[in-house]
């Protein structure tokens, strides 16, 4: 220790003013996925409906149904629900609807679920063209087709222009949980692997370069897709699957550190073995962002036993939408809570949970 | 991706730090003076392939870091009345002012836009008429001539809602200040990298020469700065001190002579404060006279001003290089990024933000050099 440490012991150091903690009001970084949106749930909402199965916190809550007295089953359902507020409505590879549908449906997709009825709310800013809102229930129609459910309730309303961004959509699923043990945050072991079904950060970045202007010599395309063909596949091909979770906003270091303090393990990543696509890569240099962080609609983390790995890859390779999956990383019983990635050079350090949303860099 | 991916390769790492393991055969403490090169660093773990002799300490090149608490609390007051438009670069917005950021001011109504760019902002004040846009000019040179060219642009065209809230800072009077300061430990410069793309390293050669300190300009990738590093030891090592240049793909020596113009055109020195080490002489630019009706600070009045810095905070001796981050006391207790006492836990290309993000995994966060050489 130097002169200047031994200075400074804090008895020197009266009671003084401390700057604001925290926000007396909502900014935007609490809608992050970040530690402000943990913050907002777990000292808001949390308390205020407190029950079990909201508690466990997972992409969808597993609801238990009375048991048949015919045959003695007792169906469990899968339910959850999403908003989507995102600018443009339309945008490389998908729009708004889309994007309602998919999202709704992957989350009970990663939780083992079989997807089954959506509702859908739409809350419609005055002014909005009915052909855009044509275009987007078009949209959703084929988006239901595809994923293999049906739009079966819903709700209108209009606000006042300048009250709403052209449009927001809510919808909420229900699926049939699988049999057998919930797949679930709490899940991971040391020892079992992370894996990713492709490459990272395609939807936020195709949905800034819109934004900023920004222009590729290909056109860079959101990945929102519908995960559950995925999803059942893996599982039928290793069902000791851990955990399954889609990193849409906070991306995948989000959901490795919700991983990492939900099951109280560490976990490490290799930078080299994450895929990033090369305009992704390039976007982020140029805009100082960490695809890390950038929100994808179409992808999954797993994690799965060691022993499984290896089957569980091969399997998501043969699935069209896990043709670039790979092994990113292991659990550890090291530093429980912390997610930690070996870089490029060889060094290592924290993926933390930012605490807002990813600010560019000046310079 | 050309021109980064070759720079971030491991096998040259490798390389290059068992170069610099024999080149260095005493203790040595160099700082890197940019954020973006201690961003670097830490992101990418460059200390852990050192030897432990080597010491690395995080320089004031952080502009964030440094803007003053005054400049902070006038944005907000800017960005709270209703006829402004305050736009800014994304990470000055969660530097705590007084009392609160710029994001609570958002949240309370006050119109605050993120921009990549100055021009950006002189094209919402063209498309806003009747609003006033006041941009936060801060920054290093590295950002000056793209300042300069906005309030030129805004001045040409007679756009008369642009504004500028200046707190532009210069990296050589900075440079010097800590080589003066009795405490001083630093024996050579990683130079900046960006800054000299700009200004060239002419003003460089008398620091290195009246102090007796080698100064390579380095670039912001693995490789560049353990290039950087190697090329200091070994003028360290051999008793030189003159000023390299490592980021040659960028940097010349008389620097990018248009850009020069520019600010020369726009700005001239002033004395300025820096967020925890105070008045450096002639280190900041302010407007020019002709131009000063572009000045945010002149044209707005802004009342009751009272500025408080937290006395638990040393990111003063930590931006000087006299502390590493974890050494202040309230380092990951007072002080994290959810509640930072200064503005170097805010800012992700401050060492203390740094610090706490990448560092928590190591039990020793990290090896402090074994002897502290005058």
């Amino acid at each position: 220790m130097n002169d200047s440490t031994a200075r400074l012991t804090p008895e020197v150091f009266p009671g003084c003013p401390r700057p604001v903690a925290g926000y007396d009001r909502v900014v935007l970084g609490h809608g992050s996925g970040g530690r402000l949106t943990a913050e907002l749930i777990e000292r808001l909402f949390l308390p205020a409906f407190s029950n079990d199965m909201l508690a466990a916190l997972e992409d969808q809550a597993i609801v238990p149904l009375a048991r048949d007295p015919t045959d003695g089953i007792a169906p469990r359902l899968a339910f959850t629900t999403d908003s989507f507020v995102v600018r443009p409505l339309f945008f490389p590879g998908g729009d708004i609807g889309r994007l309602a549908v998919h999202g709704t449906v992957n989350d009970l997709a990663v939780g083992g679920a079989t997807p089954l009825y959506l509702s859908a709310a739409f809350i419609i800013e005055e002014g909005l063209a009915l052909d855009e809102l044509a275009r987007v229930a078009d949209s959703m129609r084929e988006a239901c087709r595809s994923a293999g459910v049906m739009l079966v309730t819903g709700d209108t309303k209009v606000v006042d222009r300048g009250k709403g961004d052209k449009l927001f959509i809510t919808t909420s699923g229900i699926g049939l949980a699988r049999a057998g043990p919930a797949l679930s945050i709490r899940n991971a072991r040391p020892g079992d692997r992370v894996l990713i079904s492709g490459t990272i950060g395609d939807h936020g970045v195709a949905i800034l370069s819109v934004r900023e202007g920004i222009e590729f010599e290909t056109v860079l395309e959101s990945d929102c897709a519908p995960l559950h063909t995925l999803t059942r596949a893996m599982l039928d091909a290793c069902p000791g699957i851990r955990l399954m979770r889609d990193p849409t906003r906070g991306g995948v270091a989000s959901v490795l550190n919700e991983l990492a303090s939900g099951s109280n393990v560490g976990v490490r990543i290799h930078q080299t073995a994450i895929p990033v696509r090369p305009e992704v890569h390039a976007a982020c240099e140029l805009l100082g962002l960490d695809p890390l962080y950038v929100a994808n609609e179409g992808k999954l983390v797993a994690v799965a036993p060691a022993a499984d790995a290896d089957r569980l890859l091969r399997t998501m390779k043969a699935h069209p939408l896990g043709t670039h999956a790979a092994i990113i990383g292991e659990v550890l019983a090291d530093h429980p809570g912390l997610v930690t990635m070996i870089s490029s050079i060889g060094g290592e350090r924290v993926v933390p949970l930012l605490t807002g949303e990813q600010l560019p860099r000046i310079c | 991706m050309k021109y980064v991916d070759e720079y971030r390769e491991a096998g040259g790492a490798r390389r290059l730090a068992a170069a610099i393991e024999r080149a260095c055969t005493r203790p040595w403490t160099i700082m890197e003076v940019c954020g973006g090169q201690t961003h670097t660093i830490v992101r990418q773990g460059i200390d852990q392939l050192l030897p432990e002799s080597l010491e690395l300490v995080h320089g004031p090149g952080c502009p964030v870091c440094v803007t003053p608490l005054e400049t902070i609390d006038r944005a907000i007051a800017l960005a709270s009345r209703p006829d402004v438009i305050l736009a800014s670069f994304g990470d000055m917005l969660r530097v705590p002012g007084s009392r609160g950021d710029l994001l609570a001011a958002r949240s309370r109504g006050g119109d605050v836009r993120v921009v990549y760019s100055p021009l950006d902002a002189v094209q919402l004040a063209a498309a806003n008429p009747d609003r006033q846009i006041v941009f936060l000019a801060v920054g290093f040179e590295t950002t000056a001539p793209a300042n300069a060219m906005a309030v030129r642009m805004a001045h040409r065209r007679g756009l008369c809602n642009f504004s500028v809230l200046v707190s532009h800072v210069l990296v050589p009077p900075a440079m010097r200040a800590i080589l003066d300061s009795p405490a001083n430990r630093v024996q050579a410069f990683l130079g900046p990298g960006h800054v000299c793309t700009v200004m060239g390293i002419e003003e460089y050669e008398p620091i290195a020469a009246r102090y007796r300190v080698p100064i390579v300009v380095t670039g912001f990738e693995p490789l560049d700065l353990l290039e950087g590093i190697l090329r200091t030891v070994m003028q360290l090592e051999t008793g030189t001190a003159a000023v390299e240049i490592q980021y040659t793909r960028a940097v010349k020596r008389q620097g990018n002579a248009a850009a020069r113009r520019l600010i020369e055109e726009v700005f001239e020195n002033c004395d300025r404060d820096w967020r925890g080490i105070g008045v450096i002489p002639a280190s900041g630019y302010r407007l020019r006279e002709p131009l000063r009706a572009f000045d945010a600070a002149a044209r707005f009045h802004v009342e009751g001003l009272c500025v408080q810095e937290s006395s638990l905070c040393e990111s003063g001796a930590i931006l000087q290089g006299r502390l590493k981050p974890h050494q202040c006391p309230a380092f990951g207790k007072e002080c994290t990024p959810q509640t930072p006492l200064g503005a170097t836990m805010v800012s992700s290309e401050g060492a203390c933000a740094a610090y706490y993000a990448h560092r928590r995994h190591a039990p020793e966060p990290l090896t402090i050099a074994g002897a502290n050489v005058p």
